[in-house]
């Protein structure tokens, strides 16, 4: 897509404060990802609201107590080398140097702010659950409001709006609604209400996923607006691509939380939509973000995704099997800024978009061959020619207790293996393959964050320095959980410095 | 081993018993292809699941295994084993699967 003519057009913004703007843009910009944002919050209390820790609590009221006594305190979550590179304090190669278990390696004097992303405490996340409740679905004590005020003092959106109701009342409201309590440094300390008691898509449970889905994209998308620079104003289309189900009972999943989210930080020029494919919507909004900018369609289009509630404690079994801490702890949310090149952000090579048709075939190799290597063979690259793959990043922490493996490693030795079938590399290269061209796996696992999406921050980064040219986003999703088809999903987009998009565009 | 595959698995045994039944393991790394191999033969080794305390001893094996390659269809075989053959560490699972089979 680099290379392409950049002949204009005049367009006239309909909305107010711009309307008197002509203002002119490419009519076929080159996109580019120009801004990554990234956030993890601290939820301790809503573990127990997991899919599989309700279900299981259910089963076994004992197992409640013994979450919570696995469950991590705030300053060991923030000193967590993992979560350290979600948000850039860390590079992924530094945590490849920092010897296993990481939860018992902490980082001395870890700060919650990143280079391009941050984590919140408990509170907080309640604040902006808070501030994001359009139909007072929550309530939370006057306590937990005050610390939530203070926990939120730098954010920029609705803060007179977190504010807290007396224990008494708190406690009359659960009384005498259905719903579900909240929790916070072992007291009650908020409710969140059915709204229908014959709807299944508006049960307090639900609400609790889509509140906590927003809110964590709201904080991630209004960083990303502070960090970057560009007024929410000038935003112009929303793309979720989060794991949530908004809707009713006519329309479980209709959506659209982009707009809502949108709504919050103040994007009144802007529309959304969202985007479901499961693990590998990030990817899939990605490169239609792209594809509106490159067409002119639309000028800075944002995609966010908020965190996934359902998928807290997930593993809480194996960890407690094992002895070690429940680390599923955090509801992680990221948010991209995709808008026309102008020589600076990664270039999005919209021309090398990878995809897994739905006659490719669902082996491993059938996989790898449409995602990575034809899009390559179609620009004339090897294997070798990309410095960095981005693979799904699980925190191999998380998932090895239970029997899973080490995701991301599994994932780079079967792409080193392609390299070998090419004879790109010798049966012998396959470690050092993995070891320059892979990372470990830094991210929670909450399906569509880990899908090779964490490291856009790392690699955008990487590129203003440049030390990395060229870097390859590979998502998969098993679409089969749904029970609709047999099939897996994938997508893929190759990101470039600037000078080397230019020479190989 | 997942609650819901030793549910399944437990199921499977009682209802239509062990006789004549194999599990053929996929798992890309020796750890998890041990852990599933001593679930299926001594029983879960975590006590958490539903074959906790339930020693089936049934014959385990891994995809990996020549004996089993050797009776697949090498196309096939290429198609959807072949990457993990060349990325695994094949004799290191092979090493703990036999451990809990013989």
């Amino acid at each position: 897509m680099a290379g392409l003519g950049q002949a204009t057009v005049t367009l006239l913004r309909p909305s107010n404060r711009r309307a008197a703007n002509l203002e002119t843009i490419p009519l076929s910009p080159t996109p580019a990802i120009l801004s990554a944002s990234y956030a993890l919050s601290h939820a301790p209390d809503l573990v127990r609201y997991g899919s599989k820790p309700v279900r299981e609590i259910g089963r076994d009221p004992s197992l409640l107590p013994r979450i919570a006594g696995s469950l991590r305190p705030w300053d060991e979550v923030v000193a967590y080398p993992p979560n350290q590179v979600f948000i850039g304090n860390l590079a992924p190669e530094d945590l490849a140097s920092i010897p296993r278990p990481w939860y018992e390696n902490r980082i001395d004097s870890a700060s919650p702010s990143g280079a391009f992303g941050r984590m919140v405490s408990q509170p907080a996340l309640y604040g902006l659950m808070k501030l994001c409740d359009d139909f007072d679905l929550l309530a939370i004590d006057g306590e937990l409001a005050e610390q939530a005020g203070f926990d939120l003092v730098d954010f920029d959106h609705r803060r007179g709006r977190i504010t807290g109701v007396d224990p008494a009342e708190l406690r009359t409201l659960a009384e005498e609604s259905a719903g579900l309590d909240l929790h916070h440094d072992g007291r009650m300390a908020g409710f969140i209400r059915t709204v229908h008691d014959q709807d299944e898509a508006l049960t307090a449970s639900v609400l609790l996923e889509n509140l906590a889905g927003k809110a964590t994209a709201v904080l991630a998308f209004s960083d990303l607006l502070r960090n970057s620079g560009i007024g929410a104003g000038e935003i112009d289309y929303l793309l979720n691509c989060g794991e949530e189900a908004v809707g009713d009972r006519y329309q479980r999943g209709g959506g659209s939380l982009s707009k809502a989210v949108g709504e919050v930080v103040g994007c009144v020029n802007a529309t959304g939509s969202d985007i479901k494919a499961f693990c590998s919507a990030p990817v899939h909004a990605l490169i239609a973000a792209g594809a509106m900018v490159a067409a002119g369609v639309h000028k800075y289009v944002v995609v966010l995704g908020g965190g996934s509630q359902a998928k807290l404690g997930m593993k809480f079994g194996a960890h407690l099997r094992n002895g070690v801490p429940v680390m599923e702890d955090c509801l992680a949310s990221m948010a991209f800024l995709v808008g026309p090149a102008g020589g600076h952000g990664m270039e999005l090579r919209l021309d090398l978009a990878g995809k897994h048709p739905i006659g490719a075939g669902s082996s491993p190799k059938a996989v790898y061959e449409a995602l990575v290597v034809e899009p390559l063979v179609r620009a004339g690259l090897g294997m070798t020619d990309i410095d960095k793959y981005a693979v799904e990043m699980h925190n191999p922490e998380i998932t090895e207790p239970g029997g899973s493996g080490d995701v991301p490693r599994m994932n780079y030795r079967t792409l080193a293996a392609m390299a070998v079938l090419r004879r790109e590399i010798g049966r012998g290269d396959i470690d050092r393959f993995v070891a320059e061209r892979g990372m470990p796996g830094f991210a929670p696992t909450q399906g569509h964050i880990p899908a090779g999406v964490p490291y856009l921050g790392h690699a955008l980064e990487a590129m203003r320095r440049g030390s990395l040219d060229r870097a390859m986003i590979v998502a998969k999703g098993s679409l089969f959980l749904g029970r609709m088809t047999q099939l897996v999903d994938g997508v893929s987009f190759i990101v470039e410095r600037p000078a080397v998009a230019r020479r190989t565009g | 081993m997942d609650l819901e595959d030793q549910a399944n698995v437990n199921r499977l045994a009682e209802t239509s018993g062990t006789d004549g039944m194999v599990v053929l393991l996929g798992q890309p790394d020796a750890n998890s292809a041990g852990l599933f191999a001593e679930t299926v033969t001594r029983g879960d080794p975590t006590w958490a699941g539903p074959l906790a305390g339930v020693p089936l001893g049934l014959p385990v094996y891994h995809v990996l295994e020549p004996e089993i390659k050797e009776q697949m269809d090498g196309d096939l075989y290429d198609e959807h084993v072949g990457l993990m053959e060349l990325s695994a560490d094949v004799e290191e699972i092979i090493k703990w699967v036999a451990v809990y089979r013989d």
